[in-house]
């Protein structure tokens, strides 16, 4: 009964976190220049090698051109119209505790579901909220500070620990790696640091709550998170936006970096706003993730895309240690208008590396989704196994799926494997639920969480029943 | 119980029933035989409402009701069920899930409150017992890789969660060896009830041995051409059904 109730509300309505906040803030005019990139650097107190890092990326930048490449179209951003950072005034003198956060910017993430509030948040799950181009607040810090445990917004990281962010900021994800990577490298803003000592195993689970919330602003977060020596963290992002006519542009960097025997566990619950009915507005998602795996370690990316109006995005692992483990989940939903062209790249440097790739792409409407993966093997990655199995759901007659592999193999040993299918949410299928009194928004949304069912089970708990739902909103209307 | 008048339909333009009529009252087992191609599994897909079957004249009344307007789902929670001939799988949602999702609607249907998990888990595991399939399969897909008679054992299953008034089984005999037969012929017996009626559609007569029907009808070219006692069905076996149909071309 009250499932079924969860389900009418939810049914009933469109893209929840569409609301703005009315907050008074501190928004850059629009443009781009050194100065620009200075203003942020200063703004946020750097010290000078971190200013020079961001204007030597800055410098490429402008010499790069906006790849073409991904299976989706729209009108390129103007990123000279664009403001680069925008925070909120209350946030300009560092609130020393949440009692003396802005009430109505705890009162968003309240709405958004994510109370910050200790005692009221979720138990073991601790949170960043970054809110535009700064951090509002960080759960759990001091709990976790007893573990050794590091996980703070990266703009103070960069003070307080100068020598891992030096030491690891670009190492995996260098200045010039792409246009968005050194875009976001130029003026990147705020997102989380993360660091978990030797042997450590994280006490909870650590997540990171973006909501873009300015008007004709980019948010550009970079993540940077390392696993030292035999260490285990599992680390959960969200994000929301409201809803605006305009397009915004959304191009974030994670570094991830798991030594030896360590283990990543990342996952994404993406749900940026996707545009309206007729694909007015929306978020492009233009975004840089990869890792990098040492000997023995695992780092495993999940991720369930239901938002944006065109997802550029390929979470990445590059196996550079011997036995190593990569994987993959993904669950991307395309509806109404939404482009996705998002997937994953395997590089297998170490001998007997592995790795998993499950992709289902589910398109309704008249959207276009594309898997496009590498799986590659390198001459030195003797006995290296890759799984790929990619699947995609089609819901009504005039959306598209695509996929694009791209498997090189340059060692006669290394076992490459890729099965995909693409299937339709039958008339039968439906036609049974029916007849069995399941109604056919129901019957749809019990179908497509089935087909993610592999996916799903990666997520931590809470997550999995928070996406089940997250895919019944984004389906909505999806069938006539 | 219901009323069939007149029951014309088409599918993709082409009539396939043209002028059934049928009355069945409470309690009463009808069997439908005949040969491929007149109509039988039309009429439990006409009945149930699924797309591309377009009724062109007659009316249907269910318990006093006109169903012929009602959606597919409407017409299941008033009591109408279909054992399909070849259910159709429903891969990585599962059996449990499924049934809980298809008695929760048809109990909101009848005003009576949900099932608790714990509840339904012990209610769909005692029906697996009763048709013999193990518990283990609710976990699975629904029908993700069964066989054709476990299939045929999870539809009775569902009819025996759903408790529907009217049972429609559509050619529930075909692919089922005999063993399977009896299973399922045991369930729909225990099933009979002053209250709950049937209509059992099958080419062959070697159904009605362990289902024994009340009437028999002989549908050829979309009519109902003759109609008779369960003795019927034996001269049937016995005599084919040209005859028949050929006395159905001469009166057309």
């Amino acid at each position: 009964m009250s499932s079924n109730a969860e389900i009418e509300r939810r049914i009933g309505n469109d893209y929840q976190a569409g609301f703005v906040t009315n907050i008074e803030s501190d928004t850059l005019a629009p443009g781009l220049d050194e100065d620009v990139v200075r203003f942020i650097s200063a703004k946020k107190g750097e010290p000078e090698w971190l200013t020079e890092w961001r204007l030597k990326a800055f410098r490429a930048w402008q010499e790069m051109v906006e790849p073409d490449w991904a299976h989706v179209t729209y009108p390129k951003p103007d990123f000279q119209a664009l403001s680069y950072y925008s925070a909120p005034k209350s946030m300009a003198d560092k609130p020393k505790s949440l009692d003396e956060v802005d009430p109505e910017l705890l009162a968003t993430y309240e709405k958004l579901g994510i109370p910050l509030h200790e005692q009221m948040a979720l138990a073991g799950v601790a949170v960043d909220a970054v809110f535009d181009s700064v951090s509002v607040a960080t759960t759990f810090r001091e709990k976790l500070a007893e573990a050794g445990v590091i996980f703070m917004p990266i703009s103070e990281a960069v003070h307080e620990h100068p020598e891992l962010v030096k030491k690891y900021l670009g190492s995996v994800v260098p200045q010039r790696d792409n246009f968005y990577a050194a875009l976001n490298s130029a003026v990147f803003s705020d997102g989380s640091f993360v660091y978990i000592p030797k042997g450590v195993r994280c006490p909870m689970e650590l997540s990171t709550y973006f909501r873009i919330n300015e008007a004709k602003t980019g948010q550009f977060e970079r993540t940077l998170i390392v696993a030292d020596e035999g260490s285990h963290v599992s680390y959960l992002e969200g994000c929301t936006a409201p809803m605006r006519d305009e397009n915004q542009l959304h191009a974030a960097v994670v570094e991830l970096v798991a030594m030896d025997n360590a283990e990543i566990k990342y996952s994404t619950v993406q749900n940026w706003y996707p545009g309206d009915k007729e694909g007015k507005g929306g978020i492009y998602n233009f975004v840089t993730k990869r890792a990098v795996a040492h000997t023995n370690a695992k780092v495993s990316w999940t991720q369930v895309e239901t938002g944006s109006a065109v997802t550029w995005k390929y979470p990445s692992c590059i196996l550079k240690g011997d036995n190593s483990v990569g994987e993959f989940y993904s669950v991307a939903l395309t509806n109404n208008f939404q482009q996705a062209d998002t997937g994953t790249k395997m590089v297998h440097l170490g001998k007997n590396t592995r790795s998993t790739i499950i992709s289902k792409g589910i398109s309704a409407g008249k959207s276009q989704n594309a898997y496009r993966g590498l799986v590659r093997m390198n001459p030195n990655a003797e006995g290296a196994r890759n799984y790929t199995q990619c699947d995609s759901l089609l819901i009504g007659d005039q959306c598209g799926a695509h996929t694009f592999p791209y498997i090189e193999s340059k060692h006669p040993s290394a076992v490459v494997e890729h099965e995909a299918t693409t299937s339709t949410v039958s008339d039968d299928q439906l036609f049974l639920c029916r007849q069995r009194g399941i109604d056919t928004e129901k019957a749809v949304s019990m179908i497509v969480n089935g087909f993610c069912k592999e996916v799903f089970k990666e997520l931590p708990m809470e997550f999995a029943v928070e996406a089940g739902k997250l895919l019944e909103v984004s389906l909505e209307g999806s069938v006539g | 119980m219901i009323s069939i008048k007149n029951l014309h339909a088409n599918v993709e333009d082409k009539q396939i029933l043209k002028g059934l009529n049928l009355e069945i009252g409470p309690g009463e087992v009808h069997a439908i035989m005949g040969p491929n191609g007149a109509g039988k599994s039309t009429l439990g897909n006409v009945l149930s409402g699924r797309d591309g079957y377009e009724v062109t004249e007659g009316s249907v009344v269910l318990n006093g009701k006109d169903i012929l307007e009602m959606e597919p789902e409407e017409r299941a929670r008033e009591g109408l069920f279909l054992a399909f001939q070849y259910p159709v799988e429903i891969p990585g949602v599962s059996n449990l899930e499924f049934l809980k999702a298809s008695v929760d609607a048809v109990r909101a249907h009848q005003g009576k409150d949900a099932l608790d998990s714990v509840q339904f888990l012990k209610l769909a595991r005692e029906k697996c017992k009763a048709v013999n399939l193990d518990a283990s399969f609710l976990k699975r897909g629904v029908n993700e890789g069964f066989s054709g008679g476990e299939k045929k054992r999870n539809e009775l299953m569902q009819m025996m969660l759903l408790e529907p008034e009217l049972c429609i089984l559509d050619e529930t005999d075909s692919g089922l060896d005999i063993d399977a037969l009896q299973v399922v012929a045991e369930g729909v017996n225990a099933m009979r009830d002053p209250k709950r009626s049937f209509i059992v559609v099958t080419h062959y007569q070697r159904l009605l041995d362990y289902i024994v029907p009340d009437y028999v009808h002989v549908l050829a070219n979309g009519r109902i051409v003759k109609s008779g006692g369960k003795e019927l069905a034996l001269e049937l076996e016995e005599k084919g059904y040209g005859w028949l149909e050929n006395s159905d071309n001469g009166a057309a």
